[in-house]
């Protein structure tokens, strides 16, 4: 996909003027939000397995090498093969050469962020092969035309009026009168157009939520069972899965199943788990014929041993997505890539680069909640100043950002110029403001007073003059 | 240089050291022997009636519906009751580890062991195992317990025996593992029916896979 990330300010401009958009986004606080904040209070053992989960992955990532390889000997053994891509093109070719090997003109696809990543449904399409998304969300915004804004719940921008909207104009088969204004009428529609392309894929692409050195095996985690019947029907599945997802054992593989639901989306468990091993075997039923599984780096073993290391220990729960407040006011399209919130302003400079996305880094009040709920307690907001830092270094702010940090950096190194122009400023503005409190516009700080008021400061003394006089609780 | 090299040699590079030692592969080899369960919460060491009961209770939770019978004859009886009760149809797909159960004991169903097909409405299947902690069905695939009956039919119905409701997933993988039966295709962990929250995040079930799960727990081994 084509990142849009240098455009970010326009673009969260636009997303805060979108009516839309902000109605959609007011569901993210009393759905993801409050229902994990109920699931982890039923656990007790959740902070434990935090820290589990965190340790189990430090150790698979100073041992990555050895766990891959091992990973791909139980996938050969079992029958199945292992395709390693280096990168973005290098994943979409090696995907095209298996749909061509197998003859494959109908693909169908279960939700893969990586299959976001390299941008292969365009890629397909463009060399003749037609992929259906089947997760609903993915299948919306891929009638759509449009990337997915949430690494979990695709669609979270849209609301039922849009998604009528694509289906009278997707499905001509259907009276163009037919009742649409409820979820359930426009899911039934969609299950029964998308069964038809269940049955009729020749190839069926998932993501991996993890891989298992143990016994070769592939995990996704789904709600709906899309990606099962993407996978079970046709004749051949591909995983298409990044090198950071391996885990030593079952055991390892569920921890992380205890913490990623409920972290996601506040579920005690997903409705499926599946773990997939190579094809079909020779007595069974039903299952398909090949068994593919593409590694793609892309960057992440460049991340390993620095400042992003941790950032590599990620299972896409969106936690971090969910409790952003950058985030829950722009929606995710705003930040230009495939990953949004919080974990994507630390992954998308590392990926695509901090030149395209080095606005992202500062989309983030530094708060702390992205951390304070990752399952895998990766310290997003560290690796956010980090970046910030990089930036500055390599003098990708515009001049007038720049001279502000240092002018502020001199001012704070003399303190005392310091206190005096402090003094000065609380002085005036509390004056200023003293009847209605904050300020709703202000000259140069236009950034600021547009969207949000500026408070007026209340005492008429800042906070070093409070502290020194021992007014402090 | 082949691009599983380089990718290797770049993992090796950024973690500052070459390949590991031999002796130092072998040790990681072996640790997979003795896999380790971190945390395992405490709802799932509950003695076995009460991990029963709470399996039951999370099934129901997980918006499955659940029915309890003495003994596998009463299974035939039992799906029948339960296809009368919400108007479903009685033409079934069975897994054929099920061809056993005393079918003629309830003439009115149509029974057929395989596979699913796309037009059949209800599929039953047995169980490996039953998680109580979460409620979650555990399902390994094979020509007796085709993968497609866990997805394809409208109505999924699940048989599950006493012994094998457990706490803890662990204890589903420690017995997996001396059966031998650890990889088969598919292990497929099933927490309720199928569902989706994409449409402004309310929760529907029936997205794509079956619209209900019923499971019926016998209590008694063998019959
Ligand atoms: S960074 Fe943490 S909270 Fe965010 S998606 Fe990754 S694991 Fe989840």
């Amino acid at each position: 996909m084509h990142p849009t990330s240098h455009d970010f300010k326009a673009n969260a401009h636009r997303a805060m003027r979108d009516e839309a958009l902000q109605g959609a986004l007011a569901t993210l606080k009393k759905g993801f939000r409050a229902k994990r904040g109920v699931a982890v209070e039923r656990l007790p053992e959740f902070e434990a397995l935090r820290d589990a989960g965190r340790d189990m992955k430090n150790h698979v990532l100073a041992h990555l090498d050895h766990y891959l390889e091992l990973f791909e000997a139980k996938v050969l053994a079992q029958g199945g093969h292992v395709h390693w891509a280096r990168d973005a093109e290098e994943a979409r070719r090696i995907v095209l050469d298996i749909c061509r090997a197998s003859n494959a003109r109908t693909v169908t696809k279960g939700k893969s962020m990586v299959a976001e990543e390299i941008g292969l449904n365009a890629y397909l399409e463009k060399n003749g092969v037609r992929p259906v998304e089947t997760d609903l969300g993915e299948y919306i915004i891929q009638l759509r035309d449009e990337p997915p804004s949430h690494i979990i719940a695709p669609a979270i921008h849209l609301n039922r009026g849009h998604v009528a909207q694509a289906f009278v104009k997707a499905h001509p088969q259907y009276p163009a009168d037919r009742p649409l204004g409820e979820a359930r009428e426009l899911l039934d529609e969609a299950r029964e157009v998308l069964r038809e392309s269940f049955v009729t894929a020749d190839l069926g692409i998932t993501g991996a939520n993890m891989m298992i050195a143990e016994t070769g095996a592939t995990i996704i985690v789904t709600n709906e069972g899309n990606g099962d019947l993407t996978q079970t029907l046709p004749r051949v599945h591909v995983v298409l899965t990044s090198i950071e997802k391996v885990v030593p054992t079952m055991e390892d593989a569920t921890t992380v199943l205890r913490l990623l639901a409920r972290s996601a989306t506040g579920q005690e468990f997903a409705a499926y788990t599946t773990f997939s091993a190579g094809p079909r075997r020779a007595e069974d039923l039903d299952g398909p014929s090949e068994f593919h599984v593409v590694l793609l780096d892309n960057g992440r073993s460049n991340m390993l041993g620095g400042a992003f290391h941790d950032m590599l220990r990620c299972i896409r729960c969106a936690a971090c997505i969910n409790h952003c407040p950058i985030y829950g006011a722009i929606g995710g399209h705003a930040y230009g890539w495939v990953y949004p919130g919080p974990m994507g302003s630390v992954l998308t400079p590392a990926l695509i680069g901090l030149e395209e996305a080095r606005d992202l880094p500062n989309a983030s009040t530094l708060c702390g909640r992205c951390e304070a709920v990752c399952p895998m307690r990766i310290p997003l907001p560290r690796m956010l100043r980090h970046w910030r830092g990089r930036e500055f270094e390599r003098h990708l702010q515009p001049g007038r950002v720049r001279l502000a940090l240092k002018g502020w950096s001199w001012l704070v190194r003399h303190p005392t110029l310091y206190r005096l122009y402090t003094m000065a400023a609380v002085a005036t503005l509390g004056m200023l403001g003293k009847r209605r409190g904050r300020f709703t516009s202000m000259p140069m700080a236009g950034g600021w007073t547009n969207t949000r008021d500026l408070p007026a400061p209340s005492a008429r003394r800042g906070f070093m003059d409070q502290w020194a006089t021992g007014r402090r609780r | 240089m082949t691009a599983k090299r380089q990718i290797l040699d770049s993992i090796r590079g950024s973690l500052g050291r070459g390949a590991l030692p031999p002796s130092r592969r072998a040790e990681l080899e072996e640790a997979l022997n003795h896999p380790h369960a971190a945390a395992v919460p405490a709802r799932g060491t509950l003695p076995h009636p009460e991990q029963i009961a709470l399996f039951m209770a999370m099934c129901v939770e997980m918006s499955a519906s659940v029915d309890r019978v003495a003994s596998k004859a009463l299974v035939p009886a039992a799906i029948a009751s339960y296809l009368a009760s919400q108007n479903l149809p009685t033409r079934l797909v069975v897994a054929p580890a099920l061809q056993a159960l005393d079918w003629a004991a309830a003439p009115l169903l149509e029974t057929r062991f395989g596979a699913a097909l796309p037009i059949d409405p209800v599929s039953v299947t047995p169980v490996a195992a039953g998680v109580a902690e979460t409620g979650t069905l555990v399902l390994c695939s094979g020509p007796d317990s085709p993968t497609t009956l866990n997805f394809l039919p409208d109505t999924h119905i699940a048989v599950i025996e006493a012994g094998q409701v457990v706490g803890g997933y662990e204890e589903v993988w420690a017995r997996l593992r001396v059966d031998g039966r650890l990889v088969p295709r598919n292990i497929n962990m099933i927490t309720g029916p199928s569902r989706t929250g994409d449409i402004e995040q309310t929760i529907l079930l029936g997205a794509h896979g079956p619209r209900r799960l019923h499971v019926i727990l016998v209590d008694e081994h063998g019959g």
